[in-house]
């Protein structure tokens, strides 16, 4: 029951803070709406017992990622000559509604009930211990390849923002 | 395990909507950044509800994975913004149109 309750409360939000990022017309508003859905994101992983994975989404996404936003937002003084409603509008809307009943119907005609069988159920599934043991065992190769993908992003993000404007 | 899975993906569905509708219109570069951050974290939920629901950690290491990708996006496009804001003050995406023809 209570159960239930904050499952309401965190997707309400994240649906309603969603709809406000996208919405809204000045970029810090649209920065604090980010980081609302982000937090209540990770309210809805506590809820589904991947209590490391919502630490990983408060520290990371919003106290690393956000903040380098909101850096760069604060930099650039944007100015709010945006006009939302192009022609693109209803063709995005169109589409958006397309994708969204298809996935919603699908899921009407098969609510995912009867999926509970898989091979490989692993013992402690949630535990932050076997997450990091898988990390560095079955998953060691994948787990150097995104190191190396980091640090390409590093040196990327440092050759484009060095560059002096040469015109 | 009250809540069944199908509502966490109709959630992640209706926010992986809303950050393809904020691509497709918003014209302004910084809040299309955003809305590829929606999408990318409503795969993170359906990923982890996944993971819970089959009582198994792939999806939970396959979402870290996702956050990882989106911070190394993150840094490379906010590299891009500062670099066009530096030569076309503007971060509105139909002015730059250099690459166009």
């Amino acid at each position: 029951m209570v159960q239930s309750l904050f499952f309401f409360y965190f997707s309400s939000v994240v649906i309603l803070s969603s709809v406000l990022t996208v919405g809204l017309k000045n970029p810090i508003h649209s920065t604090v709406a980010l980081l609302s859905t982000l937090l209540h994101v990770a309210g809805l992983f506590i809820l589904l017992h991947a209590e490391f994975i919502a630490a990983i989404q408060i520290i990371i996404y919003a106290g690393a990622i956000l903040v380098l936003y909101l850096f760069v937002v604060m930099l650039l003084d944007l100015k709010q000559t945006e006009t939302i409603l192009t022609r693109q509008f209803q063709v995005a809307l169109f589409f958006g509604a397309v994708l969204l009943c298809e996935i919603l119907l699908a899921l009407l005609q098969a609510p995912l009930s009867g999926i509970a069988t898989i091979s490989r159920v692993t013992p402690n599934y949630n535990n932050t211990e076997s997450i990091g043991v898988a990390l560095f065992t079955d998953y060691l190769l994948q787990f150097e390849v995104v190191g190396v993908l980091l640090l390409g992003g590093v040196v990327g993000a440092l050759v484009l923002a060095k560059q002096t404007p040469t015109k | 395990m009250m809540i069944p899975i199908s509502y966490y993906v109709a959630v992640s569905t209706l926010m992986f909507v809303i950050g393809l509708v904020g691509v497709l219109v918003r014209r302004n570069f910084l809040i299309m950044l955003y809305s590829i951050e929606l999408m990318l974290n409503a795969a993170n939920i359906n990923l982890v509800a996944f993971s819970h629901t089959l009582q198994s950690h792939e999806g939970q290491i396959l979402s870290l994975f996702v956050i990882t990708i989106a911070a190394a996006e993150a840094a490379i496009g906010l590299a891009i913004i500062v670099v066009l804001f530096r030569r076309r003050a503007t971060t509105n995406v139909d002015e730059l149109n250099l690459l166009k023809w």
